[in-house]
Formats: C-alpha cells, sequence, structure tokens
C-alpha cells in the first residue's frame, strides 16, 4: 500500500527522534489531567451519541443512539402467529452465542450433570474471544496477588465495577489459567515453565498471559474442540431472534431462525444463558470497529425487550490503536500488546506524547486530542491517526522480536504491503468493547428468573472501562460459573406455558411513548454497501 | 474518483472500487454474508477463498477479508469444507506416535506434493508440520502450526485427504497439556487461594470506605513493576 508524501516526511521525522525515545520514561498523566481528558475527549462524553429511553427497565436512563434504535425497533416475531408448540431443541440450559463464554458455559454444564445445547448464528467460535490478540490477566505470580488485581480493576474502572463481580474474577483467575492449561492451551512459558506475563494498560503487575498475539484464537480453538469432544448440540448458522417466557415471567427457550432458510424453529429449555458478545456493528458514533461481524448487541436487545435490566449500556471501550491505514482493514485491532513490548505513540512530528500504556479510556481520548484540538495527527484516506513506532519493538528486543511476539500483526500489515519492522503503523480509536450488558447478581442471573448472561454481554464486572486481558478472563470465569448455576437449576425447574405475549406488550409501549423506529430487531448482521448506496435491493423471496 | 474494476463473483462479473478488500467488495455487489464471513480481521478463517486471475494457469488461494481486488480475478469463497474431526478424552490420550496413527492414520498417506503448504492463506509449513505429527514430534508440530486459523484450504487440495487443521489442534492441545512444562507459581499461587488467604485479603479491600481504596489504587501505581 503505497504511503502518502506527508506519511513518508513524518516517517523520517519518528526515525530522527528514535534513538533518544529508547528506553525514555514518558509519565503518566495526573488524575486532574486525566478527568479532564475523558470530560473533552472521550466519546462517551459526547451529549449526541446517547438518547434516553422511554420504555423497559431502564426507562429515564440513557444508551447510545444506535442500541437505543434497536431497542426501540419491531421485534422479529412481532403479529407473526409464531407457532410455539412444535418444539425443535429441548435441552436443560440453552446457551446462546458459541464465542468463549458460551463454550465454557456448555462445559460446565454438562460436568453438573445437565444437557446443554449451543446455538450460534455463525460457525461455533466465530466470535470477539477469536480476535482477542493480547492476552488473559490472572495474579499467578509472587510479586502479585488477587487483591492487587482486584484494586488495578476497581480504579481502571473508576471504582463502578460492582464487588461481588469483581472479586469473584481475581479470586478465579488463576483456577481459569489453570484449567485452560490442562485443556491443552499453549501459553507462552519460559523453559522453567514460568509463564511469561506482560503489562497492559493498566496494570501494576506484568500478569498478562499470552499466546503469542493470537490469545484468543488458541483458547478458542481449543475450547471449540473440546465442546465438540465432549458431544455437546451445536446449533450452528441459526440466530435466536426472540427468547421465550413462561407464564411465570421465566425464561424458558428462544424463537430461531435459520439463516439461509429463513425456517422458524423453537427451542425448549429450563434454563437460558446469553453469551451473545458484544456491539462494535452498531458501528456508535459512527465509530470503525474491531469486533466480530456478529457482534449485534442481539443478546442485550432480546433479553432487555423480555423485561431485564442493562447496566452501563451508554460505557462503550474505544481501543486506542485501531488500524487507521491502510484503508482496507481500517478499525481492525492492533493488539495492546504492540504497546505491552515497546513500541511508543508518536504524532506527526515523532513526539512520543503519552505514556502508551495508559488505560484504554485514556489513551483513546489523549489520541483523539492530538488529531483534533492539537492538530498534530497524519491524515489518512479516512481521517487521521497517529504512529505506533513498531521499530523500536525490535531495537528493545532485538531483530526477529516482531516475528516472535506479535506475529498476527505483522502478518496483517505485511498482507497490505506494509512491513512494520520497518515502519511505525498508523493507528487511530476503534470502537472495541461494551463495558456494560445486561445487568447479573453475583450467580450470572438477571433481572429474569432462569436467564442467566456471561461474557460481554453482561454488565457490571468491568465498571466504566475494562482493563485489557480482564475480558478473556471474564468469559472464561463467568462462563464457567454460570453454565454450572444454570446446570444446577436447570434440575428444579418447571416450565409453565410458554408465551410471547411481553413482546406485544413492549411493542404497545413503544408505540405510546412514540419512540418506535420500526428497524427489524434484533439486528442479526450488519448491512455495508462501501458507498455503493445507489443499490436498490427487494428481498427476493417477495 | 476510486478506479473500478471488474471482479468474477462466483463466476458473475461486478464492477467494483479497486481499492476493497474481496469481502467487502462482495458486500459492494450487493451482497449480505450470512455464512463464510467472521471475524474479518484474519484470525477465524470463515472465508477462505480460491481465485484466479483471467488468463493465468494458477489458482490461488486467500482469505476474503484480508486480500485486496485485483482486476479479472475469478472468486468462489468457500462456503464449508466437510473435514474430519475425531473424538477423544484429552484426560485419556497421551502424547505417543501412537496416538495419531489412532486418530488420524491418514497423515501417513501423505505423498510430499506440498500442495497444503502452496494452499495455506497464513503461508505456514503445513507439509512439514504434518512430517512432525507423522514422527509424533508434538512440540514442533505445536510450533510450525500455531498461526494456524482453520480456514480448511490445506485440507480443500490434499490427494491424501488429510485434515490438517484438525491434526495441528491435536498436537497443540498434547503439547500444552502434556509436553510444555508445568507453571509452579501457578500451581503455588491456587494452593494460596485453597487456604482462604487471598479470598480474606480481597474482602479486606471490598470493606474499605471508598477514598481508602482510591488511595490504594494511587499507591500501587506508583509501585508499578518495570
Amino acid at each position: 500500500m503505497q504511503l502518502t508524501q506527508v506519511m513518508l516526511d513524518s516517517i523520517k521525522k519518528v526515525e530522527a527522534t528514535r534513538p533518544k525515545r529508547k528506553g525514555m520514561d514518558i509519565p503518566l498523566f495526573s488524575p486532574e489531567e486525566k478527568e479532564q481528558l475523558l470530560a473533552e475527549f472521550h466519546p462517551d462524553y459526547r451529549k449526541s451519541g446517547f438518547v434516553e429511553l422511554k420504555v423497559g427497565a431502564n426507562a429515564g436512563g440513557k444508551a447510545p443512539v444506535e442500541l437505543a434504535r434497536l431497542l426501540n425497533g419491531t421485534s422479529r416475531v412481532y403479529k407473526k402467529n409464531i407457532n410455539l408448540d412444535k418444539i425443535d431443541y429441548e435441552c436443560d440450559v440453552l446457551i446462546i452465542g458459541g464465542g468463549g463464554a458460551g463454550a465454557s458455559a456448555a462445559i460446565e454444564a454438562l460436568n453438573v450433570g445437565a444437557k446443554p445445547i449451543i446455538i450460534t448464528k455463525l460457525r461455533m467460535g466465530d466470535a470477539n474471544t477469536m480476535m482477542a490478540q493480547g492476552g488473559i490477566q490472572a495474579a499467578d505470580k509472587a510479586n502479585d496477588s488477587p487483591a492487587r488485581h482486584y484494586v488495578d480493576a476497581f480504579g481502571g474502572g473508576h471504582f463502578s465495577n460492582k464487588p461481588e463481580l469483581l472479586s469473584q474474577m481475581v479470586l478465579q483467575a488463576p483456577e481459569a489459567i489453570k484449567w485452560l492449561n490442562d485443556l491443552g492451551v499453549m501459553f507462552d512459558k519460559q523453559p522453567d515453565g514460568t509463564m511469561i506475563t506482560t503489562h497492559g494498560g493498566g496494570t501494576t503487575r506484568k500478569r498478562m498471559h499470552a499466546c503469542r498475539d493470537y490469545t484468543g484464537a488458541e483458547i478458542m480453538r481449543v475450547l471449540r474442540d473440546e465442546v465438540i469432544n465432549r458431544g455437546i448440540e451445536i446449533v450452528d448458522f441459526v440466530s435466536a431472534i426472540e427468547l421465550i417466557l413462561d407464564t411465570d415471567g421465566k425464561a424458558v427457550g428462544a424463537v430461531l431462525q435459520n439463516n439461509e432458510t429463513g425456517e422458524i424453529l423453537i427451542a425448549k429449555a429450563k434454563t437460558v444463558i446469553i453469551t451473545t458478545g458484544g456491539a462494535g456493528r452498531l458501528h456508535y458514533q459512527g465509530f470503525p470497529t474491531s469486533n466480530h461481524y456478529g457482534a449485534t448487541a442481539d443478546g442485550v436487545v432480546m433479553a432487555y425487550r423480555a423485561g431485564a435490566k442493562l447496566m452501563y449500556p451508554d460505557t462503550l471501550q474505544y481501543h486506542p490503536t485501531g488500524v487507521a491505514f491502510p484503508p482496507q482493514i481500517v478499525g481492525a485491532l492492533v493488539t495492546e500488546k504492540v504497546r505491552s513490548v515497546g513500541a511508543q505513540i508518536l504524532n506527526i512530528d515523532g513526539e512520543a506524547f503519552m505514556n502508551p500504556l495508559e488505560t484504554r479510556d485514556i489513551a483513546s481520548s489523549s489520541i483523539i486530542r492530538e488529531c483534533t484540538a492539537r492538530n498534530k495527527g497524519i491524515p489518512t484516506p479516512n481521517g487521521y491517526g497517529v504512529w505506533l513506532d513498531t521499530p523500536l519493538i525490535e531495537e528493545i528486543h532485538g531483530e526477529g522480536a516482531i516475528l516472535q511476539k506479535i506475529p498476527a500483526m505483522f502478518r496483517m500489515y505485511d498482507k497490505f504491503g506494509i512491513d512494520m519492522r520497518k515502519v511505525p503503523i498508523l493507528i487511530y480509536p476503534t470502537l472495541h468493547y461494551q463495558n456494560g450488558g445486561i445487568e447479573i447478581d453475583k450467580d450470572c442471573m438477571s433481572t429474569i428468573e432462569n436467564l442467566y448472561v456471561a461474557g460481554e454481554a453482561a454488565g457490571g464486572i468491568h465498571g466504566s472501562n475494562r482493563l485489557m486481558g480482564n475480558s478473556m478472563l471474564d468469559i472464561i470465569v463467568f462462563g464457567r460459573i454460570a453454565g454450572r448455576i444454570a446446570g444446577e437449576k436447570a434440575k428444579s425447574v418447571k416450565i409453565k406455558k410458554f408465551t410471547l405475549d411481553f413482546v406485544d406488550k413492549y411493542q404497545q409501549e413503544v408505540e405510546k411513548a412514540g419512540v418506535g423506529t420500526g428497524v427489524a430487531s434484533p439486528m442479526i448482521f450488519p448491512t455495508y454497501t462501501h458507498g455503493n448506496d445507489k443499490i436498490q435491493k427487494l428481498p427476493i423471496d417477495q | 474518483m476510486e478506479e473500478m474494476i471488474t471482479v468474477y463473483l462466483m463466476g458473475k462479473p461486478y464492477s467494483v472500487p479497486s481499492n476493497l478488500t474481496l469481502m467487502d467488495a462482495m458486500e459492494y455487489a450487493g451482497y449480505k454474508h450470512v455464512r463464510g464471513c467472521g471475524c474479518r480481521a484474519g484470525f477465524c478463517g470463515a472465508c477462505a477463498t480460491i481465485y484466479r486471475i483471467k488468463g493465468d494457469t494458477e489458482i490461488k488461494f486467500c482469505l476474503a477479508c484480508q486480500t485486496q481486488v485485483v482486476e479479472n480475478m475469478y472468486v468462489a469463497k468457500l462456503p464449508f469444507f466437510p473435514t474430519q474431526k475425531k473424538i477423544y478424552d484429552i484426560n485419556q490420550i497421551k502424547p505417543t506416535e501412537e496416538i495419531m496413527m489412532q486418530l488420524y492414520p491418514e497423515i501417513y498417506n501423505c505423498v510430499g506434493c506440498n500442495a497444503c503448504t502452496k494452499a495455506c492463506p497464513q503461508s505456514l509449513n503445513v507439509m512439514q508440520y504434518i512430517a512432525y505429527a507423522q514422527r509424533g514430534e508434538y512440540a514442533k508440530c505445536a510450533q510450525e502450526s500455531f498461526d494456524c486459523v482453520a480456514c480448511g484450504l490445506c485440507s480443500a487440495r490434499c490427494p491424501a485427504q488429510i485434515t490438517h487443521p484438525m491434526v495441528s489442534l491435536l498436537a497443540r492441545r498434547l503439547y500444552g497439556k502434556y509436553l510444555a512444562p508445568n507453571t509452579q507459581h501457578l500451581d503455588d499461587r491456587l494452593a494460596e487461594i485453597k487456604s482462604g488467604k487471598c479470598e480474606a485479603d480481597v474482602k479486606e479491600i471490598m470493606a474499605k470506605p471508598l477514598d481508602e481504596i482510591k488511595s490504594i489504587y494511587n499507591t500501587n501505581n506508583k509501585d508499578k513493576e518495570k
């Protein structure tokens, strides 16, 4: 890919300042500077990005405009006369979502003697988990402790995390690593077995465990293999389009739809676990995203319509280092590990304007400030970027370090003709994670009885900002908890008559409030035209 | 103004901007993906694709999300490829040469044609890692195959009908579970957690007033590991 002349000129400045920047200690922002940065530059503080919800358990609270459009949309089953009597799938624990949390939940539900089924709208393992590159946190070294992990994550989350969730996560983190290790996940280790751990933004001890920069992919492929080995039924290329409650208001299943044939299928279960992940593909405030194609908040939307309460739906994480150039992969993630191993963040003059390991919300705000208020970004075809000085990694660790430590990143750029060993790369914040989600208690149950939630779809664990490596941890720890508890609970559940009456009631309230948008909800898959907006289409079955 | 080029999607010509990836070009042409699309970042292997440039004899292989369109590309995105995954209990099997023979005996039918390696969009030395698997050298197989995204293009090309991604996954799990060195500090921490000490420490912090926790947070940050 051809770099512009402005980029080439700026690279010369980057190269000129590199010797002096090597080994330089760049101070962190003070608490006051951080607050100011967030208030002035973080997208969560942009009022036009949010709207007040008028209907549902969070009425009166804020949600991103794009999420509210779906929450105020039209259910795909509304007035469709769905026959709930013909049961296609029956199980103890219905797991909606085939990522890391869903796989962990399924294995543990099976371990307590329940029969799980996993529903996934793409393939098993098609999830943000697969894309998590940098690592998974756990306080398992002598100089570290779960208590320190707790404080790091609590501070990183601006002290708004739910303590009873966060404490479980940090206390069960070492066990999660052990579990994965014993399933055969290949963690990076020294020859004596010591885990190779690094910092992430906001950690005070090096507790980031990794599998090169394929950490999530390695974990996901092992979990998927284990799910198959354990004989767990997987229903793939089928989307959940609405939950089913019984007449007592308990979650008892879901209405499903085959993506390709359109067939409606009914799943009946004693308990339901939502593990549908995040919302990056809603492209809040027009941001590109690092997320999977399926990250459209389906679980959040379905649970909300059924009456569940959300927690912090208005706090999003913008990963500071999304690809800003080349245009083909704008928004794709450049793992935080690139900074963990030494790359600095630089402006057009080659100046290191911030410590590269600030927490993600601070780092993103600082980069946005550099490109907007300070006008020191590097222009790209899509906007701006700042440099991530990757050649510095090999200056620090020696030649070959990039291929050894971040091969996936090297490959991604190399495919578009950029050799990050030789030239720095351009990055800009990308929509990465929903910090909030469906509110859960310590047993992962939502405010709807027998509806459990784990993984990114759940809210509260990370407060209003998650630290790197705590989502890989969260999906394993809470996936397993949800699987165990929902599996045990299933043993005593008596299912009453199925109903979708709540859908009608919700739609009527939306209409009464005058906020209906008419969009089909949940979204299932985003629609992209890449500028071909003149294309006229009609559904082909009409 | 962006340059428009012609690509043949499933054999049918469409005019698309030349700067798009194959995945994006399909959407520009009006497709909405309901399979064959995953992470869109080169990690998941959902969009295995085969193409040929008009007039060229060579068949090429790629991930649709990681490949820019080229004039006169004839493209078939593989919706699915039937691979063979064997069922095993990871706690029962051992990292012996015999286990490969039992589960994936077809690897010994490899004819050395190297079509697998040529098909790999990750540029892995696929035939080499199969050779390691044949010899029970699981550590080498695990390292050599580590960046596999299981797109299945190697299997689609193999005349010996080997399911390479499943073979290497088995090798990696055997390595990770049985051959990689044990982590003593992890076991030590697990014992400490079992003793109840860690929980008591966390609870003690949780019980403190917020201002005090904030001050611990600031102190800890000053004592950050170098």
